[in-house]
């Protein structure tokens, strides 16, 4: 297996979505090859960290409550 | 109208909040919009990027909320439930409005050797991502770096990452195939990588 046919299988390696055929080559590239060892680690990290990204919603939030907002939706209703 | 009676709204817990919507109550309407609106309006801007868009979503969703409100279920939050559909709304808003294009993908994406290894090789990354992660820059970071991926890859990323909506529901969502959905979700993650790994990685050795 190549590192890239390696990263091609990525995904469906961490859901558990992987053929059995293809996981034995799969985790005998990972074994081997210490850059791709790294990069699955950073894929994970990735998705990790978009996760994370967004638990705190507050601080996307504008301070101020989008005045003219509230009031074309409360039009916009009657 | 008698239904400004009883306790103020603002003191009112979810159910009884949209007992009093469900009665027509004003009060109600505007605490409602004037608490969520900001919240909703991240949500819309986050998938749909532009401010003008995001906020017609955010129209959308609270008058499709307002006609709907039967089907909110006690015990659910308003929050919640608010934010399903501010998410639909701004999906809605993303499949009718004319695509923009985009940037390719492809300069983000790793580059590989005639022989299939990496040309580069990857360093690793300074501190454990859930100790980078509680600081408010690094999240603050991370969410520029999701903008800056081209849209068609940064709206799976939001809906299977953050909004973990699972293939099948994005691919319904977007009106695409759910492996056309693998296969961008699996390019815009390793897209983010890449532009991560220069604010993550140890800047000395
Ligand atoms: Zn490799």
């Amino acid at each position: 297996m190549t590192c890239r046919e390696f990263a091609d299988f990525m995904m469906d390696y961490l859901s558990g979505e992987l053929p059995e055929e293809s996981r034995a080559p799969f985790e005998r590239h990972l074994s081997r090859c210490a850059n791709c060892h790294e990069y699955l680690a950073q894929y994970k990290h990735t998705i990790e960290a978009g996760r994370l990204a967004f638990t705190n919603p507050e601080e996307e939030v504008p301070a101020d409550v989008p005045e003219d907002l509230v009031k074309a939706v409360l039009a916009a209703r009657k | 109208m008698q239904a400004s009676a009883g306790p103020p709204v603002a003191s009112l817990d979810d159910g009884a909040l949209v007992a009093r919507l469900r009665a027509g109550d004003e009060e109600a309407f505007e605490l409602v919009v004037r608490t969520y609106s900001g919240r909703l309006l991240a949500v819309t801007r986050r998938i749909l990027g532009s401010d003008e868009d995001a906020r017609d979503a955010v129209q959308d969703a609270f008058l499709s909320a307002f006609r709907s409100l039967e089907r909110f279920e006690g015990g659910s939050l308003l929050s919640t439930w608010l934010h399903r559909i501010a998410v639909n709304a701004a999906l809605m808003k993303l499949r009718t409005r004319r695509r923009k294009p985009e940037d390719p993908i492809e300069p983000l994406l790793p580059v590989y050797q005639e022989n299939g290894h990496h040309q580069e090789t990857f360093s690793s990354w300074n501190e454990p991502v859930d100790v980078a992660m509680s600081r408010a820059e690094n999240r603050a970071r991370v969410r520029a770096c999701i903008e800056q991926l081209p849209e068609s890859y940064r709206t799976i990323l939001l809906l299977r990452d953050i909004e973990e909506l699972d293939t099948d529901e994005a691919a319904r969502a977007l009106g695409i195939s759910p492996n056309a959905v693998k296969i961008r979700l699996h390019r815009a993650r390793q897209a983010l990588r890449g532009l991560l790994a220069p604010h993550f990685r140890s800047a000395q050795p």
